[in-house]
Order: C-alpha cells, then sequence, then structure tokens
C-alpha cells in the first residue's frame, strides 16, 4: 500500500525516522512538504543529491543546534575542517573527518544512499584486519531489520548472508575478522 | 600496440544491446591515507601524492604504454581533446592544482589524479560492455592497492571527500541513444523510473550537460550497501536491458505508426549531412542521432553504426582540430571544418 504524506493526500516519496528527546519519530513526506522541511528531492533530471543542502538539514536538526548556549563548533584535528566548511563544499576534508563528524554524518549518508549505511562489499586486503567486527554485526543486523521492514527480501538475503560470515557475538570480537574480509 | 588517438573500441558498438547502447564506462573513486582530501591538501601535499601514484607499478590496462600528462603543463587543445573523449571531467581540465593523467595504450582508461579524489580511475568501450569493464577495473584496483593504503573504513568503506562516493566508490555507466523516447515524448516516463530505481540521468558530457543527439548518460546513484557484484547485476542485468527494451518499443511503435515520416527524417538527416557546408555542433549532433537510429532500425543501409558512433566524437571542436591537422589561428569557422569532415566520412 502506498504510504501518503503526513501533511497532505499525496503519496510519500521521503520516509525517515527523527529522534527527538529520544524518542523515535517515522516521518512520511510527499516531495513538495520534504522540500519545505529541507529534504533535497531529486529533479527531473533523475537522482542528484545536494549534499551542501543535507548537511545544512542535518545540522539544522542535530540537538547541539538547538541549544540556547552553543558549543565551539566541531573542527577536525586533521584537517581543519569545520561544519560550516562541509556545508559550503558539500566534501569532507579528509579520512579522519568521517569519525569526527560522524554523528552527523549518518543521517545524510543513509539519504544519499538509498538508505544505507554500511558497506558491503570488497575492501583492501591491509584493512581487513582492523576491522571492529561487534561494529559491524550491529550495523549490519539494523540494516537487515530495516530491509525486512521495507519488504526488501533480496537485500535482507544478502545483508544475513555478510552476517552469517561474521560469527556468533562474543567469540572473536577483538580478533580480526580476515574470515570476513574475505567477501569480495 | 594501437595508437591512443585509434579510438575505435571506444565507437564500436557491435555488442548486444549496440542498437541502442552508444559506449559503457566504469569509474573507481578512490583516496590514499596519510594525506587530507584534494580540496584540504596543499600543494606540496598534492604533488607528492601524484609522485607517489606516478611511480606506483599499475597492472591491467595501464601495465605498458601508460602516458602520464602533467595538467599545469599541458596544451589546451589537448586538454580539451581529453574532456571530449570524457577522460577528463571539466573541473579537472579546468583546475589550477597539481594534478595529472596517466592514459592508457589505447586510449580508452585513464587514472585522474588529484580530481575531487586524489584517484579517478575511468574505463570505457564501445556498446555494452559492463562486466568486462569492471572486471577490468577490478584487476586495475588491486594492481594499485599493492602499493597505495587506500583511506577505509569498515563502516563506510572506500572512504571519498564527497559523501556520495562513499562504499563501493564505483560508478557504471552507460551511453544511451533515446531518438525515440523523445520522438514519442516518452522520456519524462523514463527520467522517473531512473529516478525511482535511484539512477543518474546526464547529458553527453555529464553533470550540467544538455542530452545532445538524444544521448543520455545513466548511472547508478548508490555506492554504498551493495557489493560491487550486486550494483553490476542490478545495473547492467536488469536497468539497462529495461530501459533499451522501452527505446526498442518505441522505435517498432513509431515505425509501425507512420513509418514514411520516420523513413523521412533519417533519409533527409542523412542528405543535409551529406551536402551542408556549414554545420554546427549542436546540428551536426542532431542530424546524426536521426541517421544513427534510421541504421539502427534498418531504414538506412550501406553506413555502420560504429561509423556513426566515431562521427559523434569527431565533431567536437578539439577533435576536429586534431584530424585535421588545423591550428587554432586557422580555425577561422569549425562549422565548415566539421561539415568537410562529416561529408568525407560519409561519403
Amino acid at each position: 500500500m502506498t504510504r501518503r504524506c503526513d501533511h497532505c493526500d499525496q503519496p510519500a516519496s521521503v520516509h525517515e525516522t527523527l529522534i527527538r528527546d529520544g524518542v523515535a519519530q517515522e516521518i512520511h513526506l510527499c516531495a513538495d512538504h520534504a522540500r519545505a522541511q529541507g529534504f533535497v528531492i531529486p529533479g527531473a533530471g533523475g537522482v542528484t543529491v545536494n549534499i551542501s543542502q543535507l548537511l545544512s538539514a542535518a545540522h539544522a536538526a542535530h540537538p547541539t543546534a538547538r541549544r540556547s548556549t552553543p558549543r565551539p563548533a566541531k573542527t577536525c584535528a586533521s584537517c581543519g575542517m569545520t561544519i560550516a566548511g562541509l556545508q559550503s563544499s558539500g566534501l569532507l576534508g579528509c579520512p579522519d573527518c568521517y569519525r569526527v563528524f560522524e554523528d552527523m554524518l549518518s543521517g545524510l549518508i543513509a539519504r544519499a544512499q538509498g538508505g544505507a549505511s554500511v558497506h558491503v562489499g570488497r575492501h583492501p586486503e591491509q584493512a581487513a584486519c582492523s576491522i571492529d567486527r561487534a561494529a559491524l554485526r550491529n550495523r549490519l543486523a539494523k540494516e537487515l531489520r530495516d530491509a525486512i521492514s521495507r519488504e526488501e527480501y533480496e537485500r535482507a538475503a544478502r545483508l544475513r548472508d555478510r552476517l552469517s560470515t561474521l560469527g556468533t557475538p562474543g567469540a572473536d570480537d577483538l580478533d580480526a575478522n580476515c574470515d570476513a574480509s574475505s567477501q569480495t | 600496440m594501437k595508437r591512443s588517438d585509434d579510438l575505435t573500441a571506444m565507437y564500436d558498438s557491435d555488442t548486444p544491446l549496440g542498437d541502442v547502447v552508444l559506449s559503457s564506462r566504469v569509474r573507481l573513486a578512490r583516496n590514499i591515507s596519510g594525506y587530507p582530501f584534494v580540496n584540504r591538501a596543499t600543494p606540496d601535499q598534492l604533488t607528492e601524492v601524484m609522485h607517489r601514484v606516478q611511480v606506483t607499478q599499475i597492472g591491467g590496462a595501464f601495465a605498458t604504454g601508460t602516458r602520464w600528462i602533467n595538467l599545469a603543463s599541458s596544451d589546451e587543445t589537448d586538454r580539451t581533446l581529453l574532456f571530449e573523449r570524457n577522460l577528463i571531467s571539466k573541473h579537472f581540465s579546468e583546475g589550477t592544482h597539481p594534478r595529472c593523467v596517466a592514459l592508457s595504450a589505447d586510449g580508452c582508461a585513464s587514472i585522474m589524479v588529484n580530481e575531487e579524489d586524489h584517484l579517478r580511475a575511468q574505463m570505457f568501450a564501445g556498446g555494452f560492455r559492463l562486466h568486462a569493464l569492471v572486471e577490468a577495473m577490478t584487476h586495475l584496483d588491486r594492481s594499485l592497492e599493492k602499493s597505495l593504503d587506500y583511506a577505509y573504513h569498515p563502516r563506510f568503506g572506500y572512504l571519498t571527500a564527497c559523501p556520495t562516493n562513499l562504499g563501493t566508490g564505483i560508478r557504471m555507466s552507460v551511453m544511451l541513444h533515446l531518438p525515440a523516447l523523445r520522438v514519442l515524448d516518452e522520456l519524462e516516463k523514463m527520467r522517473r523510473s531512473a529516478k525511482e530505481l535511484k539512477l543518474a540521468v546526464r547529458g553527453v558530457h555529464g553533470e550540467g550537460s544538455d542530452a545532445l543527439g538524444e544521448l543520455f548518460q545513466i548511472s547508478n546513484q548508490v555506492t554504498l550497501g551493495r557489493s560491487e557484484e550486486d550494483l553490476l547485476e542490478e545495473f547492467a542485468g536488469v536497468i539497462v536491458p529495461q530501459i533499451v527494451e522501452y527505446e526498442r518499443q518505441a522505435r517498432h511503435r513509431m515505425l509501425e505508426s507512420d513509418a514514411a515520416t520516420a523513413t523521412d527524417r533519417a533519409h533527409r538527416a542523412l542528405g543535409i549531412l551529406r551536402s551542408a557546408r556549414l554545420l554546427s555542433l549542436e546540428e551536426s549532433y542532431k542530424y546524426l542521432s536521426r541517421v544513427r537510429l534510421g541504421v539502427a532500425v534498418g531504414i538506412i543501409e550501406k553506413i555502420s553504426i560504429s561509423t556513426i558512433n566515431r562521427l559523434l566524437f569527431e565533431v567536437q571542436p578539439a577533435h576536429l582540430t586534431r584530424i585535421l591537422t588545423l591550428t587554432p589561428s586557422a580555425r577561422s569557422d569549425d562549422r565548415a571544418a566539421r561539415a568537410s569532415h562529416v561529408r568525407s566520412a560519409l561519403e
């Protein structure tokens, strides 16, 4: 069944889960209402994702953005990138930016990447032994629940396969998972 | 070894779906760990990245005969030529920071160093050859990885300056010729379907370019959460054949409903291309598109689709300059040179 927009009778094309004060709230918006709330909707030319706008929306929605006494702006110690810099260029400054701005980036990455937030694919052989297995398992499990709830069964099957290669929780989470790395 | 300006492999669309798929491309984005991304790196750091890549033993298409071009000291016509072949981006061509590009011996692959990411490798082939290109790109990636530490994150995959390229960092695209969908006013339907499937639809020269000659570049937008194999299976196995089928059905309906008009359009276009003394770029794309359709559906014989594919490259300004060995000052009127070249190719 097509889900309708929360604000009108149009079909919803944007589906988001917002966490406000610890409470999860699902929102479903049509293109017009999504645009009005700062979401970027692909134009007639296909899917074009404006990361600058997504970042601005993500920053505005972030709890720290609504504090009456603002904290000092977050800056990446490695490259000096700031939130303002991210918003204006739409580009991260270095690999460490992904860690520094991770809380702000997670939602927009999922929006830009069709709901996905975990890499499923090849990885460098030398990186294979530094993967945090427990964190990866948790991420994949979340993706799997999401895929099932969206009735994307083929994707769910692939995620389940990937999860099964990671073994059972607690077994060797601190150990490098070279076996998982062979999933190329 | 083939000369790098003998681009037969780029023009030859004699493959399944080649009546609609003009060419295939695979692009890979990678960054080297330990350096800021290009937008935050200093000129010295960018120069160091260039040197590190240039001394790397690269395999696959770049195993022998690779030509390195330093963009800062290159000739403008060379840069425009590479842009016209999509081997470099406009942004890369016009930059002022330290950057270079590696060109494979066959002229069908490039590695831009210090584009938006440290490495942007691209491979092209005429027609529908995505599977072979992805295999070749995997080989190239593995060979680079032996010498370069890629920036990688267990959750996000290969890290890129823009989050839209995260994960696999791979983009597959095809250049599609969709004249019948345009004539029947069904392009909008195709665009809507593409949007739902999270595909990007662009013109001949990528983002921001118009759909000259009814040519559309379609690529996967999602790079995270799908393995390279899944992306290939979905894009090359399902999506491209489906769009090709829409176009073929539209061609069939067009011929069934008014064969005389379709025949007239194709032959009239061929007549103009064989007779005109002045041809603008837009005009040549317009008429070459009509002739290509005529050849594809059998209205026009004795001209190959590959010839039209080749002309679609060669009518561009820098190509004309190189082919006709014109100096920029002697190029008083591109339109005359273009018309002359097209006439001789279609005689």
